[in-house]
């Protein structure tokens, strides 16, 4: 009989112990929870340019929460719960009003998907001071320069690492001589700065500039305009800023001289693009369109590495605290994965994810850059972009 | 020996004539002894043999859909390749080369791995973060596990205890108990784990990580890290040192690991974990194999379509072979 109950006893305790060491180690308990802010506003179709690109409403979310779901799984074996709650401000409504009311309180790490002009207001905020931003939707080399904030940091590449990416390549095919061909928008002439510094940096020549001025219709644009437009002298490639997309399609093939278009049309320079299947990308097109039904956007790219690199940094230091998180993002440890081949991280002097730069024709993957043959005594990643003496940026400020 | 009877035969063309006869003749010989080599080429289609003692490609034979994992039985009768686009892990008989059945792998199968008995297939499903147990006797599916996003590398320990599987996006390394197919314990490793290698004694578990560069050896019975091994290669950036495949050999004297794109074998000394040498191979060298006798290493080079030899007696690349465009995956037949 004792016999019996000692072995019983045994028994119980080793379940016990069982149960202990195997079952809560095994998926630990969630304790720890990282709450993730996701900031954006409603945005306003813009008009049709071509019935073959659907306007999409949501860009971002949904790479945010495929990260989300990353994080999770890590975090079911870590015992790290990651929470991302969406505050999607209405298109009449007030973005700091929801940042101050809705958000401040319970949210350190805020990923925002706004424009240009909206990223500093809201990170200069008193309130905004503790906070640290993910930055997802803007391109602007000043807010990486002069207007940088030290609590913000920008995960798509900017206007100069598109366009040195793009120049990279020109000065590979020996296409000196550019065509630069301008569109009537701020953000077109922001463009075409970043690629006259381009061409001053990899020593190209842009032999003719010109503003587009006429009509954005492709009926009448097609073949008079175009034809007429381009005739300037000899040149190598043409290289368009049209960022919105007005006019740069009806360029290629109806200009005088046969010559190829890049820039924001034609061969274009992204973070992310559905013709990219390297390095594992596949599986996470695979995985997006699973869940979506449609391609992965820049943005939501971008949206995905911002909730990845708080995930990774929450395991790495095994905290929820900001501070902490910060800190490892953007110390030399910390390496994340963005299936582009090489480990990314963030420039420490401006808070700009570095990262390779894809160029990529509507249905091919040309090249990546930094192009073979680029050097950098520390990364050929950063020969994109501002480096570090170029920066202006004071981070300290 | 073999190699002195070819240099006889190609470099005294007036005596090859006498003894043509005779020089052929030993060169047969000298086959029946040699291993064959299966290399899978992703982009082909197509499975090519090689024969590693000539190193000529001997034939290419279509295969299925996008292949890339491969692995030979204990036998030596099939090989199990995966067809990734097929959706299915077939198998092959490893003489005729004609299909005898396929695995209901899930989709997409990449890396998978076959127990010591040969009786046990472990497949990692990588969209859907599952590794799926098949039992091979009636070719079904024992169990699905659920693991970290992105498995990759997977790998059963000698001894039969353990399957561990990598999981890229998750960057950790799952133990599985053999017994219960259950995880029993994770161990955080450096980011995008890629290939894992135990060795021979079951005692280590060494675990590439592409992205941070690095190699970590993990302690079986603690299941954690006791040696992180870093790669310096001159003239390459650090981004560029992506630590792919890795094998031990049997005595636990040296193990081999392909850095990808620097087109470097890393010769590592594996018990003071001193990386000894590099070895130049072919481009985006990738997984790695040893011949029976151990005596030569076997690499991919995905990008330049070839694969290595290496001897490793002298320690130095003796041939390149051109197999087809993207070679992925190796097996070897004695």
């Amino acid at each position: 009989m004792r016999a019996i109950n000692l072995s019983f006893q045994v028994a119980i305790s080793f379940l016990f112990i069982f149960q202990l060491l195997g079952v809560n180690f095994v998926y630990a308990d969630a304790k720890q929870v990282i709450n993730i802010a996701y900031l954006s506003q409603e945005q306003k179709a813009p008009p049709a340019l071509s019935n073959l690109d659907a306007f999409i409403k949501d860009k971002g979310i949904p790479g945010a929460e495929l990260a989300i779901d990353d994080n999770n799984t890590t975090g079911q074996f870590t015992g790290q719960q990651f929470v991302l709650k969406k505050f999607i401000v209405p298109l009449e409504g007030n973005v700091l009003d929801t940042f101050n009311k809705e958000l401040v309180e319970h949210y350190s790490a805020v990923v925002v998907n706004l424009p240009a002009l909206q990223i500093n207001i809201l990170g200069d905020l008193p309130s905004a001071k503790q906070k640290l931003f993910f930055d997802v939707g803007t391109v602007d080399d000043a807010l990486r320069n002069e207007q940088c904030r030290v609590n913000i940091l920008h995960l798509l590449p900017d206007r100069a690492m598109r366009a040195d990416a793009l120049a990279q390549y020109m000065m590979k095919k020996r296409w000196n001589k550019w065509f630069l061909v301008i569109g009537a928008t701020q953000e077109d002439r922001l463009f075409a700065e970043a690629i006259k510094r381009s061409a001053k940096r990899f020593g190209m020549k842009i032999v003719q500039e010109k503003n587009w001025e006429h009509t954005y219709d492709a009926r009448r644009t097609e073949q008079s305009d175009v034809a007429v437009f381009t005739q300037v002298d000899d040149y190598d490639v043409l290289v368009v800023a049209d960022e919105q997309g007005q006019f740069g399609e009806y360029l290629e093939y109806r200009t005088w001289n046969a010559r190829p278009v890049i820039g924001t049309q034609g061969l274009i320079a992204a973070a992310w693009h559905r013709t990219h299947e390297q390095w594992g990308a596949v599986q996470i097109q695979n995985r997006f369109k699973e869940k979506t039904g449609r391609w992965m956007e820049e943005q939501d790219y971008a949206a995905y590495l911002a909730v990845r690199a708080l995930g990774e940094a929450a395991t790495r230091t095994k905290s929820n605290d900001i501070a902490r998180l910060k800190d490892y993002i953007l110390s030399t440890g910390f390496a994340l994965q963005g299936y582009k081949g090489v480990p990314l991280s963030f420039r420490s002097w401006n808070g700009q994810l570095r990262q390779p730069v894809l160029l990529a024709a509507p249905r091919s993957l040309i090249v990546v850059a930094p192009i073979e043959g680029f050097l950098h005594p520390k990364t050929e990643l950063d020969t994109l972009g501002y480096d570090q003496p170029e920066s202006t940026c004071k981070w300290s400020q | 020996m073999r190699k002195s009877v070819l240099w006889w035969c190609s470099f005294k063309p007036s005596l090859k004539y006498l003894g043509a006869g005779a020089c052929l003749s030993l060169i047969w010989v000298a086959n029946i002894h040699a291993d064959t080599v299966f290399v899978t080429l992703e982009k082909d289609n197509a499975l090519a043999v090689v024969d590693p003692g000539t190193g000529k490609l001997i034939k290419t034979v279509d295969i299925g859909q996008r292949p890339r994992g491969i692995v030979i039985s204990p036998d030596n009768k099939y090989l199990y390749i995966a067809a990734s686009d097929d959706n299915t892990i077939k198998i092959i008989d490893a003489e005729t080369f004609k299909e005898v059945g396929r695995l209901p792998s899930g989709d997409d199968p990449e890396t998978f791995a076959l127990n010591p008995s040969g009786d046990r297939l472990y497949v990692s499903n990588e969209d859907d973060s599952l590794v799926t147990v098949i039992n091979l006797a009636d070719k079904k599916v024992l169990k699905q596990i659920k693991v970290g996003v992105e498995p990759e590398g997977i790998a059963v320990s000698p001894d039969n205890q353990w399957v561990v599987s990598a999981s890229e996006t998750t960057n950790m390394v799952h133990w599985i108990d053999v017994k219960t197919n259950a995880i029993v314990d994770n161990t955080l490793v450096d980011p995008r784990p890629r290939a894992l290698g135990f060795t021979a004694d079951s005692r280590q578990l060494w675990v590439t990580s592409e992205m941070a560069g690095t190699l970590m050896v993990l302690d079986v019975k603690t299941r954690q890290p006791i040696k992180t091994i870093k790669f310096d290669v001159q003239g390459v950036s650090a981004d560029k040192i992506q630590p792919v495949g890795v094998v031990i050999d049997k005595d636990n004297k040296r193990a081999y690991v392909a850095l990808g794109p620097t087109n470097r074998v890393a010769v590592i000394n594996a018990q003071s974990f001193e990386v000894e040498k590099y070895l130049l191979v072919g481009q985006r060298v990738w997984n790695l194999a040893f011949s029976p006798d151990q005596k030569r290493l076997y690499t991919t080079n995905g990008t330049s379509n070839d694969m290595s030899i290496i001897d490793l007696d002298t320690q130095t690349v003796t041939k390149s072979v051109g197999v087809g465009t993207y070679p992925w995956g190796v097996a070897v037949k004695p």
